[in-house]
């Protein structure tokens, strides 16, 4: 079986990386590239937990080929603090406990900021709706969605 | 042979070749659009070694034209391109929802219309909309490009009349001309992401009277394959699209459907909703086809 040579950036950085044909983004992201921020959680697209940016579109890690990731710009959990610290999702996610376990809470981030730059003033069924593809088990997403909106608000004062 | 591969050809001559060389090969090759079912099954039910031949880089399955005559919308872009695309959304709403409401915004970055109907499940939502809509299928084959009807595509649960060097370009679809519209609805006991009980795709086109002149109506998720509904048609064209031709088109819908029962549903309940949902997605074809 021979693997494929994939050339791709990766918050922001050139890689190249070697991947059997059929091996998910989400593996190679987590196995190849030790970027294990990114976290699997059902491996079948339901639970978002997987979730990255493949130019600049949301998709599910798991649902993607490694080889498709050749000549696309993709974003990861580890793509979305600054050097200088927390982006403001982050940190809102923080100051309003939005997450427990954490497992899923790099896919809510990396959705959350997907959503924000399309949208930066969603109301709340566009926010409930938007990430209806991260599940969460234990914050029952109603403090995911106050840090959602604080980060909003936060991301206008500062714009 | 028991290897797997990943090709991405860049226009359909290419992958046409390369299907050909892979069957030659005595490879299996797949077709590769979002992979949302594609790979899941892969890990599941169907492990075996393939080719994959991906679609999205392929140009003429990238491309969304709207003609005097005819729209035409490739096989290979994501569903929330196409609901990015305020004049396709404008022409055909009802095929947009239709895409629209499979799965979660990272599905929706990934999923197509094509590999919705080439994954063809009896529950795909985008096949009434494509019936009901007139879509024909552009298959692109060593024999050169044929034309297949969407209500031909599909033959059974998860196979439909593509060969193995064949590959589906993408979908003509006669513009809406006039006071024409198109609808779809499914239900599902949730609010979203959910796979359909049963869905109903309807378009239909109204003179200045406001009298339907042509129908086309298409049930999924009640049969192995998604029905067009001719009775339905029928019982639209020369009225008014009230309330009475609505319910014959619903009573159409439901004789028609052959569901069976399930998790989802039972026969009884499914052919009930099969028709309430073609009377609603009735109405607001034509709301939409008045306002025009």
């Amino acid at each position: 079986m021979s693997k494929v040579h994939v050339s791709t950036t990766i918050n922001g950085d050139v890689v190249e990386f070697l991947c059997e044909p059929q091996q998910s983004l989400l593996d190679v992201l987590r196995d190849e590239l030790a970027l294990t921020g990114t976290k699997e959680g059902c491996a079948t697209g339901d639970c978002g937990a997987c979730s990255v940016l493949a130019n600049d579109r949301l998709v599910c890690s798991c649902l993607m080929l490694g080889v498709e990731a050749d000549g696309q710009e993709i974003t990861t959990i580890e793509g979305i603090a600054s050097p200088d610290g927390l982006h403001v999702i982050q940190q809102k996610y923080l100051e309003h406990a939005a997450l427990q376990c954490g497992i899923c809470t790099p896919g809510f981030i990396v959705a959350t900021k997907a959503l924000l730059d399309k949208n930066p003033n969603p109301d709340e069924t566009t926010i409930r709706y938007w990430l209806a593809g991260n599940l969460c088990r234990c914050t029952g997403y109603d403090k995911i969605v106050r840090a959602v909106q604080a980060s909003a608000e936060e991301l206008a004062y500062e714009a | 042979m028991g290897a797997f591969a990943y090709l991405a050809p860049t226009n359909v001559e290419q992958a046409l070749s390369q299907l050909a060389a892979e069957d030659a090969a005595g490879n299996r090759a797949q077709m590769l659009a979002g992979g949302t079912d594609v790979l899941v099954q892969m890990r599941s039910t169907d492990k075996g070694p393939r080719t994959f031949v991906d679609v999205k880089h392929i140009a003429e399955a990238n491309e969304v034209r709207v003609g005097d005559d005819d729209v035409f919308v490739g096989a290979g872009i994501a569903s929330a391109v196409l609901n990015e695309n305020d004049e396709l959304k404008a022409l055909l709403p009802g095929l947009v929802e239709a895409a629209d409401l499979i799965g979660s915004t990272q599905i929706q970055g990934r999923a197509t219309i094509g590999g919705n109907l080439c994954n063809s499940s009896p529950a795909g939502d985008t096949i009434p909309a494509l019936i009901a809509c007139g879509a024909v299928c552009v298959v692109a084959s060593p024999d050169g490009a044929k034309k297949v009807p969407t209500e031909d595509f599909v033959t059974g649960v998860g196979t439909n009349v593509l060969k193995p060097t064949e590959l589906l370009v993408g979908f003509q679809i006669p513009r809406p001309k006039g006071r024409t519209a198109d609808a779809y609805l499914r239900f599902i006991p949730r609010t979203e992401m959910d796979i359909a009980v049963c869905g109903a795709g309807v378009a239909l086109t109204l003179d200045d009277d406001g009298t339907c002149t042509a129908a086309k109506v298409a049930i999924g998720a009640v049969a192995v394959t998604a029905l067009p509904v001719p009775e339905a048609a029928v019982a639209l064209v020369g009225t008014k699209v009230d309330d009475a031709a609505l319910q014959a088109a619903a009573a159409a819908a439901s004789a028609l459907a052959k569901p069976i029962t399930d998790k989802r549903g039972t026969v009884e309940y499914r052919k009930k909703v099969v028709g309430v949902l073609t009377r609603r997605a009735g109405a607001i074809a034509r709301d939409r086809a008045a306002a025009r």
